[in-house]
Order: structure tokens, then sequence, then C-alpha cells
């Protein structure tokens, strides 16, 4: 790479040097180099699921018209059928006025059993493989509250074990979320009646809000989620459990679709030791009220951080 | 007007066709570069058809290598202001030249830190959500959207000032001052700014106690303005060699006392840190155990960041010492010094933040085979860009590339045919 200079300043001769020699090596070099970029972008052939021009250039879920969003949910349902082979029925379900969701959960009953997490796999469509789950129960060794003890591939031959309490974590849908704060393109947000959910069809999938969690709520496709045919649950919202693209985040969302109208969510209703109470907190009458105002102790986790959790843990005194 | 645009014109193609002309091992090296940035661009396909799976990654530790490559290098960019200080503020005569060569690494790097923010993109299709006015940026919540703006402006301040002074010298013109001095000073608080920024998208995180450390950010500066002019020291002995191009050994050891401050430090910045995560002994020191000394029968890190520390803390006595005065020993220093707070600024600083998870499990994190060939094309590409735009800029300051011999160079090819076409 030395450049020797006979002259003290002699010109530099123009690079299009056109005798017929150079002109045949330059041309046999390019040819090579477009074929060694050709052949280094093959991989690309190997892609099943390319953006069509209408999904690239679809608007942001706040700015998208009644008319584009109805044309939006035909296309969603529309792609679903193809890949799955049943018409599922993708609705936009909007906050209703004067609800606030919260949720509490008993510590005192939860017997560790695990069957919300897979009632929620199969209630929101969540890949199969690569596995995600929204809930993460916590075997947790009596008296501790420090999850840095906590056993998470816990596997007995039956539940509920002696000298343990269970902990089951999903999205605390905090009232400060740190994940919203840090996303780069307001893909994630919180709606009105406290659910913070995300526009997968937004999402440029940065992972900044995973490291941002301090409840380890949030989960990326790192592949193109599988569901089986036959486990599809078509019932579905837009900002819910509508089957998610390869590279977008997700997370537990308060089962959007069961709850906006007028359902429980997916883990409350399975739950057999009725440790999972869901509610409105703006209705001094619902279930979570009165827990929240007659119990002497409940937690937040991770308090501290001052994220102000919507998930409330209580013990039966 | 439309003469101005020709000349330019003129000038962009004659800097384009230079980067094509040199001897064989021009030609090797720029082959070695572009065979590697090919395996890259190979191995980020596969990641885009197949998603990031391809990657070592998982919903554990959400950053891997892309992002420590990513920090590294802004610190890379961030240090050439160092070399801009002590000419314009102390007007050191000494690195007047040898700014565009900082400057031009500077550029180098960015290229190379949006490239590795890009491959890190679950949707890079969807990198339009982040342009003001058709996006939705959001800023200025998230420190992710002020990385994207004081990168990117950086990317511009740069390219500016070089390619005026470039273009200035290649006309045989006095640059205009009003043109390029405020440009300059708005550069220097610039550089400060990518690091804080970049420093600050983990600061932020307060469920992250590894990363959540007032002394994060300072950190990142120390460590920044030691790697960085290190690289250039190596840097500016490369292109002295190979293109004659006048460097004095009194501009390297000018940049070897800004080396020295910024290590030492460093490393006491280093002590202030390992002594408040384990004296205390609090719940959140698990993450620096991690790193240290390994947790729970996980220890992958380890190794590395002691081989960091050795390599700081030796680095940092060669320094010190008058035996970092005499080249040989000052090049072993820097190389000590890179490798070091690559290790320490990349790896020993995002993996970490992720061990244990917010829920306290433990799972190790180790790049995969494709996504270390995407790093490898990417540092290619980075290095080619360096050498395409030296082998730009040497020329033109030396005085050979410029517009009084604009088309002579046709009439010295022909009457010397017998002379290599590929020499200068």
């Amino acid at each position: 790479m030395s450049f020797p200079d006979p002259q003290p300043h002699p010109a530099v001769p123009p690079a299009a040097d056109v005798s017929r020699r150079s002109f045949l090596r330059t041309s046999a070099v390019l040819t090579a180099g477009l074929a060694a970029l050709a052949s280094s972008l093959r991989p690309l052939f190997e892609m099943d699921d390319f953006p069509s021009a209408e999904r690239f250039m679809q608007k942001y879920y706040k700015e998208l018209t009644p008319e584009e969003m109805a044309k939006v949910l035909r296309r969603i349902e529309g792609e679903v059928e193809k890949q799955y082979g049943i018409r599922p029925h993708v609705r936009d379900l909007r906050p209703m006025d004067g609800v606030e969701f919260v949720y509490a959960l008993n510590l005192t009953r939860c017997i560790g059993c695990r069957k919300c997490v897979h009632a929620c796999v199969q209630e929101n469509n969540q890949s199969r493989d690569p596995e995600i789950q929204y809930i993460r129960v916590l075997r947790m060794p009596h008296g501790s509250l420090d999850i840095d003890k906590a056993e998470h591939n816990y596997a007995p031959e039956s539940v509920p074990e002696k000298g343990y309490f269970y902990m089951p974590v999903q999205c605390q849908q905090c009232r400060n979320p740190p994940c919203v704060k840090v996303c780069p393109v307001h893909a994630t947000w919180q709606e009105t009646d406290g659910i913070t959910v995300i526009d997968y069809d937004w999402c440029i999938g940065c992972r900044y809000c995973e490291a941002a969690c301090p409840y380890w709520a949030r989960h990326f496709n790192f592949a193109k989620p599988a569901i089986p045919k036959d486990r599809l649950n078509p019932e579905m919202a837009y900002l819910g459990n509508r089957p998610r693209l390869q590279g977008v985040m997700e997370k537990c969302h308060f089962c959007i679709q069961r709850t906006r109208a007028g359902r429980y969510p997916a883990c409350l209703e399975v739950c057999p030791a009725g440790a999972r109470k869901f509610g409105n907190i703006l209705d001094p009458n619902s279930e979570v009220s009165y827990i929240l105002r007659t119990k002497r102790v409940f937690i937040q986790l991770k308090e501290e951080l001052g994220t102000s959790p919507r998930f409330f843990y209580y013990f039966d005194v | 007007m439309t003469r101005a645009i020709r000349n330019y014109l003129v000038f962009l193609r004659r800097c384009l066709g230079i980067a094509f002309v040199g001897d064989w091992r021009y030609y090797l090296w720029m082959g070695l570069l572009t065979v590697g940035c090919l395996l890259g661009l190979n191995a980020y396909a596969k990641q885009l058809a197949h998603g990031l799976i391809v990657t070592g990654m998982s919903d554990e530790v959400s950053w891997g290598v892309y992002i420590a490559n990513f920090t590294f290098l802004v610190g890379v960019a961030a240090a050439a202001v160092m070399m801009v200080i002590p000419v314009y503020i102390y007007d050191n005569e000494e690195l007047h030249d040898l700014v565009i060569f900082g400057e031009l690494l500077a550029v180098a790097a960015i290229l190379m830190c949006l490239a590795f923010v890009t491959v890190d993109l679950g949707r890079p299709d969807r990198f339009w959500h982040l342009i003001p006015g058709i996006g939705q940026l959001n800023f200025p919540a998230s420190m992710l959207s002020w990385d994207v703006i004081v990168l990117n402006g950086y990317l511009l301040l740069n390219l500016h000032i070089c390619g005026y002074l470039l273009y200035c010298r290649y006309q045989g013109r006095k640059p205009g001052r009003w043109f390029y001095i405020p440009f300059v000073f708005v550069a220097i608080v610039w550089a400060v700014s990518i690091h804080t920024v970049t420093a600050f998208l983990y600061v932020g995180l307060g469920g992250r106690p590894f990363w959540n450390s007032s002394i994060v950010g300072p950190r990142f500066l120390a460590s920044a303005f030691t790697a960085g002019p290190a690289m250039i020291i190596l840097a500016l002995q490369i292109i002295r060699r190979i293109t004659e191009y006048h460097i004095t050994d009194k501009a390297l050891l000018t940049l070897r006392s800004i080396v020295q401050v910024s290590m030492l430090i460093n490393v006491f910045l280093l002590v202030n840190e390992v002594f408040k995560e384990f004296y205390s002994g609090n719940l959140h020191v698990a993450s620096s155990r991690y790193l240290y000394l390994g947790l729970d029968g996980y220890h992958a890190l380890v190794p590395w960041i002691w081989t960091a520390i050795v390599f700081n803390l030796v680095a940092m006595f060669l320094l010190v010492l008058p035996l970092s005065r005499s080249l040989r020993w000052l090049n072993l220093t820097c190389v000590l010094c890179i490798i070091g707070i690559w290790i320490e600024k990349g790896m020993g600083l995002v993996i970490p933040g992720f061990i244990p998870t917010p829920l306290g499990q433990v799972v190790e994190y180790r790049p995969s085979f494709n996504e270390t060939l995407v790093c490898i094309g990417i540092w290619a590409f980075g290095l080619l860009s360096y050498t395409v735009f030296l082998r730009m800029s040497v020329p033109i300051l030396q005085g050979r590339l410029a517009r009084s011999n604009e088309g002579r160079g046709a009439e010295v090819a022909s009457a010397a045919p017998a002379s290599s076409p590929t020499r200068l």
C-alpha cells in the first residue's frame, strides 16, 4: 500500500485510463464483484415473509382513520387466513370510559401449577417455537421476597411444595412505565384503561424496552412465531392477540380482546386456586377495589423503582 | 453556479477514481476487506431471512456483541475531538493537518456505529419510523432518539469539516474561517455529547442496577479518550510509513500525553466503581459479581474482564514510565489500551447488565458464528471506508491531487506509457 513519489508534484493519472487492457480488466473485476455481491445476498430468497408495500407503508396506529383501520383489519384477517386456513375475527377494541384495570394476586393461594402460563399461551396465540410466555411463575423460599433467590425451572411431582411459596410475574401495567418512555418510535404506550399496548406493525425491534423493563415482562420474536393451526384462537384484537411478526416485541396486555369486551383474562379464568382477581379500580364496588381497601398489606413488585404497578400481590392475613 | 457544481463534481470524480488506484499491496488489502464485507453481508442476509434467532441473543440477554461494538465505536468517534482541542484551543501546530485524519476516523467509526445499530434491529425495514415528520421519533423522552440525532449530527458535522477543508486544499485556496471554525467548536461539544448520550442510554434504566450508576458516563468518556487517541497514534504511523506523509514524532507524543491522562482517570474511576459495588455488599452486586468473579457457577466473562484489567493496568504503567516515549513501546501500549477498552466498554459493559435477569435468572450469552461474521463484516467495512478516505485525502494534503493539475494526469500518462498506471 505504498505510493512512492518519484517527482516532487506529479499529477495523478485519471482513473479512466482508456486502454483496452484496463477496460477488460475493469469489466472483469466489476463482473466478479457483482457476482460475489449477488451470491452473498442469496439467503434473502429464503425469506417467506417479505413485507408487502401495503404493510410497509402502514401508518401509525393513532393516525389511522376508522376507514383505514377497517382496511388494515381486513388485511390482517386475510393474512392470518392465508397462513392458518382459519378466517379470524380481528377487532380494534378501544378502552372503555371510566375504567382502569387492576390485577390483584393472592400469594397465599397460588399453588404454582402454571395453568395460567399455558392458558395465556393458548389465548394469546403465543409462539410455541421458539417458546414465548407472558407469565413466569417463581418458586420462592419461605420468608423472602428476594427475587434473586427465585427458582424458575422447578419441576416437582406435585405442587405446592413444603417450604416454598409461588409468585407469578407478568406485565405489571405500570402507571409510570419505563418501557414506554424508552421506545424511540412511540410503538408502545399506555391506554386510558391502564393497559400498556404495542403496535406490532410499528415496532422496529430495537429491544430497548426489553432492557428497560424491571419485570422481564417484554418478549421479542427472535424468529417467525410458530402456532399450530388447530390451536389458533380466532377471536383477535389489533393491539392484543393477533399473530405477531418476526422481529417485534410483545407482552401481556391483560387479554385486551377479552377484558375490553367484558370478560375476565384467561389466566384468571383458569386459576384453580382462585388466587387471581381482576377488575375496575374506578368502580368502588369491584372486587379489586374491595381487596385494596381492606387488605392490611399488599405488595407492588420493586416499588422502590417508582414504576407504580397496577398489579398487586396480597396475602390472606 | 453551474461552474462551481461542475468543479465540485470533477473533484468528487477524481477522488473516487483515485480510490481504485494503488500498488499490489493496496489491492490485496482492499481485496481482503471486500471479502470481509461480503462475508458479513451474507451473514446479515441470513439474519434478515430467519430473524435474530441466528444470533446468540435471547429474551434473557437481549443485546449482545452488536451493541457492545456500537458502544465502543461511539467512543472512538468521540475521541477524534481530542485532537481538535489542542489544535484550535491551544494552537498546537504539530497536530494541525492531522486533525483531518482524526475526523475521518470519526466518520468511519460513526458509519460502523450506524451499521451495528441497524443489524441489531428486528425490523430494519421500518427504520423510517425514526424519521421526524414521516415517523414518530420519541424525542426527547427516549434516549435512543437522542442517540439517533446526535450520531447523525456528528456524522454530518465531521463530513462537513473534513470535506470543506479538503476541497479548499484541493482548490489551492485558504479556507474561510467562518465556514468551518464555528463547526469545529460545535463538533467539540457534540463529540462529548455523543458519548454522554450513549452512556445515558444505559444509565437511564432504573431496573438494571449495573448500568443505573452515575459513574458510567464519566467512565465512558475516560475510556473513549484513551482508546480513541491510541487508535489514532497507530493510524498516523501507518499513514507515515506507507504514504511518505510527514508526521512528526512530537505530534505522536502529544497524543501520548492525552492517552496517559485519560488512562489514569479511567483506572481511577474503575477503582471507584469496584469499591462501591463490593465493599457495601448489597444485593445489587450480582451483575458485578458475575462479571468479575462469576455467579452460581457461570463465569463466561471472567477471563475476559481480567484480561482487560491486566491490559489496562500494564498500559497505565507503561504510559507513566518514560519508556513509552519510544515508539515501539508506545505502540505496544496503544494496542493494550485498545484491546483492554474494547473488552471493558463492549461486552464487559453490555452483557453483565442483563445477568442476572430482573427476575433473578442467570442465563449466559455467547455470540453465534453468524453474529461474529456480521461483526467482522462491519469492521471490514469500517476499515475499508477509512482506507478510502485516507487514499483520497493524503494526496490532496500533499498537493498531488489538486485543481492545478486537473486534466494533466492524462498527458503524463500518455507521455510515459511504460510507467505503471496503478502507481501515483
